[in-house]
């Protein structure tokens, strides 16, 4: 085909969203352009590997810089500020951004836990009347989240909850010895814990992609293609189709429409060489994140969509919501002068707590879940600090110098329990981005502005969370470490976007006077557009939204292969 | 993936600076202090922006030899090199701490600001900046500022710089060759992790619960590539 004819779709933006609306559009057959704006990335290409360094190979030992806030070693390029692409704020918001400007996007560093959304998180209206129900259910997902399952992997055990689904699970690793601390602990407080589910290979899935060898570090991306990140597990199988061409390093600017109003490609900019670009395809599929995806909408204003693309309904951009973080730590002296031994373990927790008081009275809507830390990990920046704090607990004194801190050192090594809740907030219509008339960022495209604030919801949920972190800590054994936040600091609750779950610019829903898309993520306003990213969320439930946005990508990109073949698209 | 380190030394003389001083702190003029140099070119998956930064921040000169020497000294007080796994100048402390000290901007003021009123101080009790005296008199000051419960507010900046160059020293250490072996740190290889050894598990008065081990990794057959019945039932 020659150059100018048009793509059978453009996918812009490689995450969970767009990897999986570009691995199956390709695998029917479709000829797909994939947008994103950072460079090509592969873990396995030794000058862009970061696992399996020691600290040292860093001149700042892993510490956190602008370029790289989650540590030196991390694996996603991006950031909370990206030098030339600003964000806004109204008064009295505190938004938080993440943006990842490379192939994967940010599954090169998410955590990997991988949870099904359940039954009752796609009705959250019906139980307690708040926000909106989703216009479809668990059953119309489950398909998909069972074609995720074996394609990409994820272990985790089949435990018969009713609103934390069954799956197809690789079997979990074994809990480490703080673990087995948090469960005993756990036990006693009547409270349940399970193995973890995260999409890491303990067994083999293919001959394409390794096998995990425990080395904790998927947050800086698998170079054996033993975890999930949508460039190693989606992208390159595409590409190795022949039938999909990546655009890297190249910034969406506005979706282009017609007469008709319906998409005829994208306007971008080569961020390297600054040159204009126009890719022409029948059909567009937005995954550029929730707000990135919004903020292309919005700038797609034309005579036929003079809102924004999509915006008829003024609802690009509103209902943006977060999921709730809370955390605290214990000093846990029976992991003092522990054993020494390999226990890295895979990326994270083993064992975690799903929402276990759905029925329970409670002051708040809506539930969390617990994530639980700790371990012989390796050390980096940081490691050393206060090295011999605890000491305070043992009626010894704090401080001094010389070769007695070696012996400090390793008596507290590996001997801190932590616990982090992440919960579900509810999605508020006040809550939005919008474009932000007055800056551009340096494409010329304009920058987005936040408002959001949390409602007593969210904080007295996180109070709720406080308490249960502090009874599941010293249940275990913990002496509680740092105060506990109180009503000054709405009790520890995350700043709206900290958690990197921001979800619902672009709601889908049956009405078209309140959502942007239908039950498809297809634009109401224009058939050809679609929205395969986290935007098209009603509501977050208390799960990590990763494997429902690549249930729904998948449910999208199917409906969208199937409407060619009728000739609709 | 062995360190490679160049076991080259730095040098620097300790010279009395402060200009009142000098004539009081000759005895301690012309003592060397040494320590293991530093790379100043790494390669760990970087971006260009990344590279660029990083040759700024190796280009930048931000302490006086002065400094630089008493952040020897101090980092030799914190984790000295009469061990068998090293000190602090063994594994490169001044380098390292010159490096961070420029890489992370809120550090900056705290240590040069530190240095300055560890030496007025040193020079209040003994006329000297702090390596200009004698060695007991340094280990006198260091003992009036190395534990955070001393409530004396005058020994109060004192005490928060002598925490901070703790900090970094430490954590400068344990992120070396040297660190690790003294920490016995086992990790960063490939390996098929099958559990806490059951002797750990035996100190420790805990076991695996027998339906939880159920559940998890049949390490003999992670090769074999996974399958399921219709129930979600691993089959392989």
């Amino acid at each position: 085909m020659s150059a100018n004819e048009p793509y059978d779709a453009i996918v812009v933006g490689s995450g969970a969203g767009g990897g999986i609306a570009t691995w199956r559009l390709a695998q029917a057959g479709l000829r797909v352009a994939l947008v994103e704006a950072g460079p090509w990335y592969d873990p396995a290409d030794d000058s862009q590997r970061t696992q399996f360094r020691y600290p040292w190979e860093s001149p700042r030992r892993g510490a956190s810089t602008r370029l790289r806030p989650f540590g030196d070693f991390n694996a996603c390029i991006g950031g909370w500020e990206l030098d030339g692409e600003p964000f806004t704020t109204a008064e009295g918001t505190d938004f938080m951004w993440w943006r990842a400007r490379m192939l994967g996007g940010r599954t090169n560093h998410w955590g990997r836990i991988s949870l099904r959304f359940g039954p009752l998180d796609f009705r959250r209206r019906d139980i307690d009347g708040l926000g909106d129900n989703w216009p479809i259910g668990y059953e119309d997902v489950k398909p998909y989240y069972d074609k995720v399952d074996k394609l990409v992997g994820v272990f985790g055990t089949n435990e018969g909850l009713p609103n934390d689904p069954d799956g197809f699970f690789l079997p979990p690793p074994k809990p480490r010895l703080h673990e087995l601390y948090y469960i005993r602990g756990a036990r006693r407080a009547g409270v349940p814990v399970y193995p973890a589910r995260k999409s890491i290979l303990t067994k083999r899935i293919n001959n394409d992609r390794g096998v995990c060898v425990y080395c904790r570090q998927c947050d800086r991306a698998c170079s054996l293609h033993a975890d999930f990140s949508s460039s190693t597990v989606l992208i390159y199988p595409a590409v190795a189709s022949g039938r999909v061409d990546v655009y890297t390093n190249t910034m969406v600017r506005k979706v282009d429409t017609g007469p008709d109003g319906s998409a005829t490609g994208v306007s971008c900019i080569d961020r390297g060489s600054r040159q204009e670009l126009r890719i022409s395809g029948r059909s567009v599929v937005l995954a550029a994140s929730a707000c990135s995806s919004a903020r292309i909408l919005l700038n797609s204003i034309s005579a036929t969509h003079s809102a924004g693309l999509g915006n008829s309904s003024g609802h690009v951009g509103r209902y943006l919501h977060d999921s709730t973080g809370a955390s605290r730590a214990a000093f846990l002296p029976e992991l003092m002068d522990r054993d020494i031994y390999n226990e890295d373990g895979v990326g994270g927790m083993h064992v975690y707590t799903p929402w276990w008081l759905e029925d329970a009275n409670l002051d708040f809507a809506r539930g969390y879940h617990l994530e639980i830390g700790g371990g012989m990990g390796m050390p980096s920046y940081g490691f050393g600090f206060a090295a011999n704090q605890y000491k305070e607990f043992l009626g010894e004194r704090v401080g001094g110098y010389g070769n007695g801190l070696r012996d400090d050192v390793r008596r507290f090594y590996g001997s801190r329990l932590s616990i982090a809740c992440r919960g579900e907030s509810v999605p508020q219509y006040g809550n939005y981005c919008e474009l932000d008339p007055d800056v551009v960022d340096e494409w010329g495209i304009p920058v987005l502005r936040f408002d959001y604030r949390w409602t007593e919801q969210e904080i007295n949920q996180a109070r709720h969370m406080q308490d249960t972190m502090e009874e599941l800590l010293e249940a275990s054994g913990g002496i509680l470490l740092g105060g506990k936040p109180g009503p000054e600091r709405q009790y520890g609750l995350t700043q709206p976007g900290e958690i990197i779950h921001e979800v619902g610019t672009t709601r889908m829903g049956d009405d078209p006077a309140t959502s942007v898309t239908n039950r498809f993520g297809q634009l109401h306003d224009a058939g050809n557009v679609f929205v395969a990213d986290a935007g098209t969320f009603v509501s977050q439930a208390d799960k990590n939204p990763t494997w429902t946005i690549m249930a729904l990508a998948w449910r999208s990109s199917d409906y969208i292969i199937d409407q060619m073949r009728q000739r609709n698209l | 993936m062995d360190t490679k380190r160049r076991e080259t030394l730095k040098s620097l003389l300790l010279a009395p600076l402060a200009a009142g001083a000098a004539a009081s702190a000759g005895c301690a003029a012309g003592r060397q202090v040494n320590w293991t140099e530093l790379p100043r070119e790494y390669s760990y998956g970087r971006t260009e922006a990344e590279r660029q930064r990083d040759r700024e921040l190796f280009a930048e000169s931000w302490f006086s030899e002065h400094e630089l020497v008493t952040i020897a000294v101090l980092c030799d007080i914190i984790l000295p090199s009469d061990h068998p796994n090293g000190g602090a100048l063994d594994a490169g402390l001044p380098d390292f701490v010159e490096f961070i000290v420029k890489d992370r901007e809120t550090l900056k003021l705290p240590v040069r600001g530190g240095i300055a009123w560890l030496d007025s101080y040193a020079i209040a009790e003994f006329g000297a900046d702090f390596v200009n005296i004698d060695e007991a008199q340094r280990l006198a000051i260091c003992d009036c500022i190395a534990w955070p419960d001393v409530e004396d507010p005058v020994l109060q900046p004192g005490i928060r710089f002598f925490s901070l160059m703790r900090d970094l020293t430490l954590t400068g250490y344990y992120t070396t060759g040297q660190g690790f072996r003294d920490l016995g740190y086992q990790g960063n290889v490939a390996n098929v992790w099958d559990g806490v050894p059951a002797e750990v598990l035996a100190r420790h008065g805990l076991q695996y619960e027998p339906e939880w081990l159920a559940k998890c990794v049949d390490q003999s057959r992670r090769d074999i590539i996974a399958s399921w019945d219709d129930d979600m039932n691993l089959t392989s």
